[in-house]
């Protein structure tokens, strides 16, 4: 293996140096800001680990969900832990025509459908809410979103040592409405945080006008 | 040879009865599937089937790539085929029943390839035959070079007539094959099959013979039925819907390998069947040739039908919003697409709990995980009194101490009751 290859392996990045990857506007200035690139790794998996739902990890990645759903691909919601509720995501502007729930049976049906929906193509974002997967998984996921153009974003609740996703976040409540935020990997930079997002502007003022249309556009970092 | 002769070298052979009912039904099946090269199929029973494939030489690229064609889509579906092509119907037949793959184009040279043909071609009665082979005939030509009225004295008129047809001396229409008009199927395995990976092979040559029949019609199929019948009565049965029509076989085979993944045989399985009754018009597209230039909205019912094919149809859900004021009815679970329009209203969380949680009260304040702060904003919601589901309720955003917000409201009918109902994830 050439060093050319192994620095082109998805889990291998180099500190110094941001690669050229696009990436997806989050519509939050400051959390832009930390981003490389500017924004969500898109055709990539981006894996968040929370202690509890409901601190507002849904709102974090809301603006990006109203904009990828005015798109022509589908939003997969896969097993999340309650019902998405449709009026506030209505109301936050997206397009609830392009939502998939998808509520899997068994283990082994869930892992599949994280899979499909990855790498099928269809889906222009993925949010899965998982258990005990390891490495593996998600390699196997990072790898199927890279195939079908996906933004993959994992929520789970332990922290996996080695995990090849492009960015791995940590959340945690913080007072008033803010989220901490912690970076523990990002392409082409070190660990972050944790920071303080205030979070309920994203949601109170209506998608479209909390940015502009431009800054949506999947981008190129500076390199 | 006869069947005690049969025996003689080979003892352990088993005999079965010769089923002309299913050899005709398997002729007309591929009749079906025939029509996707030509709108004009005619059956030549019991064994032959004639394609008027002038028209569909361009389409093609000529006429041995449109032989291969048929040769590998034929033996895809399990069968052999001998075939011959010819300027005349029965000269093509003929060439075919004596094994001679000929391609000929033009009249002077189907003449000298049909002189050769044994006398047994005509299908005359055996006496006839026999009194033909009298006269030192053994091949067509010994025929044709026979004063016409002589044979027509001797054998009867329709010899000369069949003869006149195979050379083109005479016109030769053919009954169409009218196909048709549902596509049902049938396959025995040659052994019961015990695994579901068993059942993919052959169902995968029963979506093959559906995919022509589809394309000959210009069809899509939007629901396909199989059962799997074992030795006892009942079958197992599924259905599978499509959100668009389709006729890719490889896709359909996809489609159904995920729903084998879900199912558990009862039995050993002896025949599969095929039945496809809904159907929606379907137009030459380009993906009949080349696959993988989908619309975007083809991609998505694609993969919508992938999920519901293996998870089954009611785990995959749309969600769309409804007018009503009780906040759990003011959404609902709908097909994956559908589009809805209701005003919101208020603020609203982004997770809905699938039932209210009755929550503690600690020091007069609703409790969970830790006392919750209520902000002074109050909305009150009391609707659905005509509907036996009636909601009186004031709705608060309460604060967790690390800073989480919740969605709480209060019975207005019990008061000191608390229910938790969302989450501002």
């Amino acid at each position: 293996m050439s060093l050319q290859q192994v620095l082109q392996r998805p889990d291998v990045w180099r500190g110094s140096h941001s690669p050229e990857t696009p990436t997806i506007a989050t519509g939050i200035v400051a959390l832009d800001a930390l981003l490389p690139g500017g924004g969500w790794p898109a055709n990539a998996l981006t894996d968040v680990v929370l202690a509890r739902e409901g601190i507002g990890e849904l709102r974090l990645l809301l603006p990006a969900i109203a904009h990828l759903s005015r798109g022509d691909r589908w939003i997969a919601f896969i097993a999340p832990p309650y019902i998405p509720y449709a009026p506030a995501l209505a109301a936050a502007g997206v397009d609830l025509s392009r939502l998939l729930l998808v509520h899997p049976r068994g283990r082994a049906e869930h892992l599949w459908a994280i899979e499909t929906s990855l790498r099928a193509g269809a889906c222009a974002a993925v949010l899965g809410w998982v258990q005990d997967v390891t490495a593996a998984h998600l390699r196997r996921w990072q790898l199927a979103a890279e195939a079908g153009g996906a933004l993959g974003v994992l929520f789970q609740r332990q922290n996996i040592p080695h995990s090849p996703a492009a960015l791995r976040l940590q959340l945690a409540p913080a007072d008033g409405t803010a989220l901490a935020l912690t970076i523990l990997k990002r392409r082409g930079g070190w660990p972050v945080g944790p920071v303080r997002l205030e979070l309920d502007h994203a949601v109170a003022v209506p998608a479209a006008a909390g940015f502009s249309a431009r800054d949506m556009q999947p981008r190129r970092a500076a390199g | 040879m006869r069947v005690s002769e049969a025996f003689v070298l080979a003892h352990r052979l088993r005999v079965r009865p010769r089923e002309t009912a299913a050899e005709a039904d398997a002729l007309a099946r591929l009749a079906a599937w025939c029509g996707r090269y030509t709108s004009y199929v005619s059956l030549l029973a019991p064994d032959a089937l004639l394609l008027e494939v002038g028209g569909s030489l361009a389409l093609y690229g000529g006429l041995d790539r449109l032989i291969e064609h048929v040769r590998g889509g034929v033996a895809e579906l399990g069968y052999t085929a001998c075939l011959a092509a010819a300027p005349t119907p029965l000269g093509a037949a003929w060439l075919a029943r004596c094994g001679r793959e000929a391609r000929i184009l033009d009249h002077a040279e189907l003449a000298g390839a049909l002189a050769e043909l044994p006398l047994d071609c005509l299908g005359l009665e055996p006496k006839q035959e026999e009194l033909l082979r009298g006269l030192g005939l053994a091949t067509l030509i010994d025929c044709v070079r026979l004063p016409r009225d002589g044979i027509a004295r001797r054998v009867g008129p329709h010899v000369l007539d069949l003869l006149d047809r195979a050379f083109g001396r005479k016109p030769d229409p053919r009954p169409a094959f009218v196909p048709p008009e549902h596509f049902r199927a049938r396959l025995t395995l040659p052994a019961p099959a015990t695994m579901r990976d068993a059942l993919l092979f052959p169902l995968r040559r029963l979506l093959f013979e559906l995919a022509g029949f589809l394309l000959a019609r210009g069809l899509g199929a939007l629901s396909l039925e199989i059962a799997l019948h074992g030795a006892r009565a009942s079958a197992m049965r599924f259905t599978l819907r499509l959100a668009t029509p389709s006729r890719d076989p490889q896709y359909l085979t996809s489609l159904v390998r995920e729903r084998l993944e879900r199912l558990l045989l009862a039995e050993p399985v002896e025949d599969v069947a095929l039945e496809v009754t809904a159907f929606a018009p379907l137009g030459a597209q380009a993906g009949d040739f080349f696959t993988g230039f989908e619309t975007p909205a083809e991609r998505r019912a694609q993969l919508l039908e992938r999920l519901q094919a293996r998870l089954g149809r009611d785990a995959v859900q749309g969600l769309a919003t409804r007018a009503d004021h009780r906040p759990e009815r003011a959404w609902c679970a709908v097909v994956p697409g559908a589009s809805s329009r209701a005003p919101g209203n208020g603020r609203r969380p982004l997770w809905l709990l699938s039932e209210p949680m009755a929550l503690e009260v600690r020091d007069g304040r609703p409790y969970w995980e830790g006392p919750l702060t209520l902000e002074p904003d109050c909305e009150r919601i009391e609707s659905g009194w005509w509907d036996g589901a009636e909601a009186r309720r004031d709705y608060f955003i309460a604060r967790h101490p690390d800073g989480r917000c919740f969605w709480v409201f209060r019975d207005l009918r019990a008061p000191a009751q608390w229910f938790l109902h969302g989450l501002f994830g």
